[in-house]
């Protein structure tokens, strides 16, 4: 099986490469993607649910709003993401749950401060094989 | 890409498809041999194709690959015709350098070294998410939007001095907290006072090296004795900013019939109510980078007394220059022959004034603008100072610092195996840290040779060498 999603090297920043089936499990893979990068997303446990909705003007700029979404979330209420259950994706809409836990330092080790989800480069596209994503994180 | 030389610090990028002008880059050959130079250039040339842009897009010699516009890049657009990015000004809004000199001197500081590193990394917040002692209230906050370094000095944090001493004397008037999304807002609250991670940092350092005197005379430099840098920014509510208007501008894009060859480069007419919206929301986040810095400034002022046991008096530490490196600004340059009023993005680049310029606070007018230039922490950092040739020909602008060289994966890599903090040691730099990876990541080779770097904008001529400092003890995220 496919990696979900690997992690690349950019000279000042970090890069995500990520892969799924269809486009929901591509937004839910890029979510897991995202903790990876902040901590260890097995050390993430689902303790509270909170509903998400985003929208963008097409897939590359609906991306980066998921990503800037679930960003914010660490970075402006220091929840952690377990995971994502989408529950509806379109091109300029997506809706979903994420399970997340509040951070306490004696759980969570705190890999990158990451700035912010930029546009650089960004490329989200459907191929025969599956659904693929590249995102550029400023760190 | 083709580059054409003009001389040896000076290669063109020529005016090729959508560029309404050329590029223009400070390197030397070798540099520009560099594997990583492809992207940096292409970026070079995509921020030539905006609309308004001026005599050329500048890159400087620690150029590398940003996201949309270099970093390293000068660019300045017509106030009436031209646009402003927030990417051409990077995330981390008035990211900058500040430089404080002392009365002390190595012989005094050295025996105290460990004691001065552990007590700095124990009183200034450091690491990711960073939390200051401060918590704002939401009055508090819209002051210190407001009023930048003039908080810090109504606050007892700041002395008169300080303030003067600080580029644009560390506040935008224009700064309008109304603009700021609830999300910047709440970031702002509780992070005032901290320094944050990655490659910012509190170094005490020793003046190495006086190169021309009679300017370091006028700073306040002089060989053998200890000084004080600090790097950092507007922390998580910059950030916030940038990526609010990012978004904000993203959506306004296609009505503009602006076609932009990267997304990251997005933008708006600088006259257009989202343009003026973006610059009086920047302006507030680069207020609290400066009342950030003077805050950090006020805490090191503190430990210094503490672990040395004498009065402010005694230390004498004295801010000599703040300057930002991440910004965009409204000034009058001369181009083509007149007078005209532009917008100066400067993105990973320094303003670097000439003598008798009147933003130049007076005690420095008659020499020109300091430039503080922060190297790795294993070799040196740089204070230059502005020149004519740089009104002339980089919109009074010149380097930032050192630049990457190596990916932070890459840099891990290197790393493993290695105790950089003892090879650091061995060298008589002592390090305390709080990330896990940031030792590594932030390594000396892991940048290029900051002097290489200052050599070329002293050959190139927009700014001159006055001293060269070496690190004695750091503290970083």
């Amino acid at each position: 099986m496919r990696k979900p999603y690997e992690i690349i090297d950019h000279t000042a920043d970090i890069g995500l490469h990520v892969y799924g089936a269809d486009a929901a499990e591509l937004f839910s893979n890029a979510a897991s993607a995202l903790t990876d990068v902040i901590t260890d997303h097995r050390g993430v446990v689902a303790a509270e649910s909170l509903n998400l909705s985003v929208t963008g003007l097409d897939w590359p700029d609906l991306m980066v709003n998921w990503l800037r979404e679930l960003l914010y979330l660490w970075s402006g209420k220091d929840l952690l993401v377990a995971s994502v259950e989408i529950e509806q994706v379109s091109e300029q809409k997506i809706v979903a749950v994420a399970s997340v836990e509040p951070f306490r330092s004696e759980r969570h080790r705190i890999h990158n401060e990451i700035k912010a989800v930029t546009y650089h480069q960004i490329d989200v596209s459907e191929s025969l094989t599956g659904w693929e994503a590249k995102i550029i994180l400023d760190v | 890409m083709e580059l054409r030389k003009i001389d040896r610090y000076h290669w063109e990028v020529p005016k090729t498809g959508r560029m309404h002008v050329p590029g223009m880059v400070y390197a030397t050959a070798a540099m520009l041999k560099e594997s990583d130079q492809k992207e940096p250039l292409q970026q070079v040339a995509n921020v030539a194709t905006l609309p308004g842009i001026l005599k050329a897009s500048l890159a400087m010699p620690d150029m590398h690959w940003g996201y949309g516009f270099p970093i390293g890049g000068v660019a300045a657009f017509d106030w009436h015709t031209g646009v402003v990015s927030p990417g051409g000004v990077g995330y981390d809004i008035n990211c900058g350098v500040r430089l404080a000199s002392t009365h002390l001197t190595e012989k005094e500081v050295r025996p105290h070294l460990e004691n001065l590193v552990n007590t700095l990394f124990q009183n200034i917040p450091t690491g990711v998410g960073a939390r200051g002692p401060l918590k704002l209230s939401n009055q508090e906050e819209l002051q210190v939007l407001r009023e930048g370094s003039r908080w810090a000095l109504r606050h007892g944090y700041a002395s008169d001095e300080d303030v003067q001493h600080t580029e644009d004397g560390g506040c935008l008037p224009e700064a309008d907290p109304q603009l700021l999304s609830d999300r910047a807002m709440e970031r702002g609250k509780k992070q005032l006072g901290t320094l944050g991670s990655g490659n910012h940092f509190l170094e005490v350092g020793v003046v190495d090296t006086v190169f021309d005197p009679s300017v370091a005379g006028v700073f306040g430099l002089s060989e053998g004795q200890i000084t004080v840098m600090l790097h950092c920014g507007s922390r998580g509510l910059g950030y916030q900013v940038c990526d609010d208007f990012l978004a904000r501008m993203n959506k306004q894009i296609h009505q503009l019939g602006i076609d932009l060859p990267d997304r990251q480069l997005v933008c708006a007419p600088i006259e257009s109510e989202t343009g003026q919206a973006y610059l009086h929301a920047m302006a507030c986040a680069a207020n609290y980078a400066w009342a950030n810095r003077q805050v950090l400034l006020h805490r090191a002022r503190e430990v210094f007394q503490r672990v040395f046991d004498i009065g402010p008096r005694d230390l004498g530490m004295r801010l000599i220059y703040d300057v930002c490196h991440n910004i965009a600004k409204k000034e009058d340059h001369l181009v083509e022959g007149r007078q005209r009023a532009v917008c100066v993005h400067r993105k990973g680049a320094t303003r670097a004034f000439a003598p008798g310029h009147p933003a130049v606070c007076e005690t420095y007018r008659l020499v020109g603008q300091p430039v503080i230039i922060p190297g790795d922490m294993g070799r040196a950092s740089y204070v230059l100072v502005g020149t004519a040739k740089a009104m002339e020909e980089t919109f009074g602008s010149t380097c930032h610092g050192a630049g990457r060289r190596l990916s932070r994966k890459a840099a891990k890599r290197a790393s493993k195996g290695r105790a950089i903090h003892r090879e650091l040691a061995d060298k008589g730099i002592l390090v305390r840290w709080t990330g896990r990876g940031t030792l590594a990541e932030e390594m000396p080779e892991a940048y290029k040779d900051v002097s290489e770097v200052v050599d070329v904008v002293h050959g190139a001529g927009i700014s001159r060498k006055v001293a060269r400092l070496r690190p004695m003890c750091v503290i970083k995220g």
